[in-house]
């Protein structure tokens, strides 16, 4: 019985700190855009060598 | 044919620009070649690799007449010294396109920030002032291809955003509530099985009631607003008997927790919020989708006009700052902006989006002018008139609304469900408590739990989603053909049409005229007219010029306007202007050559047909729908177009009122009509048709009046937006067949008392997710 109400206080908690951290994610701004982040990451920041065609 | 490096269209035989250093490169026009130097001198070649353009996009060709809009005057003051401008960017084709932007503007001098939301298409540039200017940053992106087109940040996005923002908050706390409040549910169900200790349950149900209670009051809030708004106006709205099921069976579990009885129905409570919080954002979002597409097609319309004060100088302002008195300049190639009268200048007006009308109309000091027309070739200063009510645009717009009001009163198939369906399903409840109490010799407090459970199983949780679900699929399969939903019920009003009635000039044609005597011209002739057609911006000439791209510009080229072109001894135009005197009869928009050594040469020219408008006409007609044609245009050309589709029904020389008049016959004849047109003459019949659509070249007044805009050259979206709109409607119906089928089967189950928490809850999830899933059958079916 003391073990089960452990376990629900650690479930609960685990589970408003997922809530805490998507209210916080939607309030930053991090669901405005989500086809751009996706594909930002592919883009490095390197410059072409001049000798290469296109 | 080979493709332009830069903007990748077809490069018509001949006119190449290969470049000097290598012979691989090669372009359609300048525009494309600076294009390509500017990105390849910065480093930036490898954008060309990475994109991945796409068909349905306009091409990324630089347009030479950008130049209209002053991006500094919607440049903002950022608090800390830096300037700051929001602009929607048009011709975006993959996240390259992002990165090209982003990074070119990074690299340019001054410049802080540059971000581009690819969702959105919105982009921030902020910029040290003394180092670069808004108008400098914008033609960088200009130069390339992509259209900018300024705007408001904080009117934009206030409302819509914070509302979806809330629902998703709200979404979140039921959803994280629904989940944990399950856990528990199924100890407890599993506890009926294994016998658990009454101590235990009552402390599962203690451990449900902590959780489902703030999360109730919290993410129901939507629901209860607009439920109480409905009772305050005395309606009854589908948010009612969900309101009253939450909190009824909240309130029930919470005494049965307190009396430690032994069901409680909190999962049920969370879970309906859940499922129907789904159903409400999803419609927020299709919607508000819609609703920004417009937005911007409507934004990169309404281009800021040139006032004239009386000192002469000149101000740019946006169309609604326009005051009576005021003097517009008009340069050749904008649009007017206001309803006034030329006091300045002579030019050739495009009226075809206000009367129909395709050829171009003369415009002479005291000619009445009307917003949405095109100045052609020569600058006009025109002063706005008092919007009379006898003004043209305001006669348009006061039969829209009488048209509009018909259309008002439509309902949509949801609502009108929920009209009937929400008083049974009280009615219901109460029966069964009445029934219980007075009959079943129950308890109030087993009655009263009898009836909650018919309220938590009647729920409308598969018909609130039911609609919604298929409503985004379909809008978004349309927005991917270039298809934009504008209006919630249209989709439903479309589904049912049998007779398309459409315009001619801009809807069957694309309303631009194209030579096709070409046959009889003579190569020589052809350049020589070409070579002085390329110094004017008069349709006829562009079309002209279209067939010999090559040709440059004759270097003593006049423009006479509303008469014709000179260069030298030879003279271009109007077959008075050009002295001809011949026997020909006049059969269209034409245009003369004359001069030394030549017999006088006639071009013929003709607003072509959409290429694919025949199929689709005809494809319409196999359907087993009637086609029809109300166009403003004369009758000679009206009755060529109508012979070359093969349309039985068609009236030429129509005003806007005579339009509204035969869809009212039609409609009263019994027809769900309808209208696909673009002109502004178009507006009041779009309006009073069942359904509507416009293309995205159609004037601004009729897009805002149309149920769906679409882009591009083809008629089939049409076709596209028909089929799509029978197949949700069919969905919606099954979907309403497939709820009223499980109601029927659970609610007597829920009034002879046999629902216990662990069937309502399996019953709810499933008629919701066979529901999704049914619509989901939306996406699979014919591929494009």
């Amino acid at each position: 019985m003391d073990n089960l109400i452990y376990l629900i206080a650690a479930a609960l908690g685990l589970g408003s700190l997922g809530l805490l951290a998507f209210l916080w994610a939607l309030k930053s701004g991090q669901f405005d855009d989500l086809e751009g982040a996706a594909n930002r990451i592919l883009f490095d920041e390197d410059d072409e060598e001049n000798n290469k065609d296109p | 044919m080979t493709s332009c490096t830069h903007c990748n269209l077809d490069i018509p035989q001949g006119v190449f620009i290969k470049s000097e250093e290598d012979q691989n490169l090669q372009f359609c026009c300048t525009g494309c070649e600076a294009a390509y130097h500017v990105i390849k001198g910065l480093g930036l070649g490898n954008y060309y690799k990475r994109r991945v353009l796409d068909p349905n996009i306009a091409a990324l060709k630089p347009e030479d007449d950008v130049g209209t809009i002053d991006y500094q005057a919607h440049a903002i003051a950022e608090t800390d010294g830096t300037q700051a401008l929001y602009m929607m960017v048009e011709g975006m084709h993959c996240a390259a396109c992002v990165w090209l932007i982003e990074t070119l503007l990074q690299r340019h001098e001054g410049v802080t920030h540059a971000r581009l939301n690819m969702s959105t298409r919105r982009l921030v540039v902020k910029w040290q002032d003394e180092k670069s200017s808004a108008n400098e940053l914008a033609g960088l992106i200009n130069g390339l291809g992509y259209r900018l087109v300024p705007y408001d940040p904080a009117a934009l996005d206030r409302v819509n955003h914070e509302q979806e923002k809330e629902l998703l908050r709200s979404m979140a706390v039921a959803g994280f509530a629904a989940g944990n409040v399950m856990l528990f549910s199924v100890s407890v169900w599993a506890g009926y099985f294994q016998g658990m200790l009454d101590v235990t349950r009552e402390m599962m149900h203690w451990l449900s009631a902590l959780i489902a209670l703030p999360a109730v009051v919290y993410a129901g809030l939507p629901f209860y607003r607009s439920a109480l708004e409905a009772l305050r106006a005395q309606r009854v709205n589908m948010d009612v008997p969900i309101s009253l099921a939450v909190i009824l069976a909240s309130g029930m579990s919470l005494y049965q927790t307190i009396v430690g009885a032994q069901h409680a129905y909190f999962d049920s409570a969370v879970g309906l919020l859940f499922f129907l919080l789904i159903g409400r954002y999803l419609d927020r979002r299709a919607r508000g989708r819609a609703q920004s597409a417009a937005e911007r097609l409507l934004a990169l319309n309404a281009r800021s006009a040139t006032v004239i004060d009386e000192e002469g100088n000149r101000q740019l302002l946006p169309p609604s700052e326009i005051k009576i008195g005021m003097v517009l300049l008009v340069a050749p190639g904008e649009r007017v902006a206001a309803d006034g009268e030329v006091i300045e200048g002579t030019s050739d007006l495009d009226t075809s989006l206000i009367t129909g009308e395709s050829a171009p109309a003369t415009a002479l000091p005291g000619t009445g002018v009307f917003a949405g027309t095109n100045n052609l070739s020569a600058a006009l200063k025109v002063k706005i008139t008092a919007s009379d009510k006898d003004t043209l645009l305001a006669e348009i717009v006061r039969l829209m609304e009488d048209a509009e009001q018909g259309r008002a009163k439509y309902v949509a198939l949801a609502d009108r469900v929920a009209k009937h369906y929400a008083p049974v399903v009280h009615t219901l409840a109460l029966f069964t408590f009445l029934w219980w109490f007075f009959l079943g010799d129950a308890l109030w407090q087993e009655a009263l739990l009898i009836s909650v459970a018919v309220l938590i199983i009647t729920c409308p949780c598969a018909l609130a989603l039911a609609v919604p679900v298929v409503q985004v699929i379909a809008s978004g399969r349309l927005l991917k053909r270039g298809i934009f939903v504008k209006s919630a019920t249209a989709l439903e009003r479309i589904a049912k049409t049998d007779i398309v009635v459409f315009d001619k000039t801009g809807t069957l044609t694309l309303g631009k005229p194209q030579l096709v005597n070409l046959g009889e011209i003579s190569q020589e002739q052809l350049n020589l007219a070409a070579s002085i057609a390329a110094a004017s911006k008069h349709p006829l000439a562009r079309a002209l010029c279209q067939v010999a791209p090559t040709v440059k510009v004759a270097e003593n080229a006049q423009e006479t306007p509303g008469m014709g072109m000179s260069a030298g001894d030879y003279k271009l135009g109007k077959r008075a202007w050009c002295e001809v005197e011949t026997e020909l009869k006049v059969i269209g928009p034409e245009l003369w050559l004359t001069g030394p050594e030549i017999k006088p040469v006639r071009f013929v020219f003709k607003d072509q047909a959409r290429e694919d408008a025949q199929e689709v006409v005809s494809t319409l007609k196999k359907q087993g729908k009637r086609v029809a044609l109300l166009s403003g245009d004369l009758e000679p050309v009206v009755h060529s177009m109508v012979m070359e589709l093969g349309i039985d029904d068609w009236q030429a020389e129509c005003s806007p009122a005579d339009k509204v008049a035969r869809l009212a016959e039609l409609k009263r004849q019994g027809f769900n009509v309808l209208m696909v047109g673009d002109g502004l003459n178009d507006a009041p019949a779009l309006a009073a048709a069942h359904g509507s659509i416009s293309p995205t070249t159609a004037a601004d007044v009729s897009q805002t009046a149309a149920d769906l805009v679409f882009q591009g050259a083809k008629l089939s979206p049409v076709l596209e937006a028909l089929a799509t709109a029978e197949k949700a409607d069919t969905l919606v119906k099954q979907n309403f067949a497939l709820t009223f089928l499980y109601n029927g089967l659970t609610i007597p189950l829920a009034v002879a008392g046999y629902v216990t928490p662990l069937i309502a809850a399996i019953a709810m999830s499933a008629s919701s997710l066979v529901v999704i899933g049914n619509a989901l059958r939306l996406t699979k079916s014919r591929k494009p």
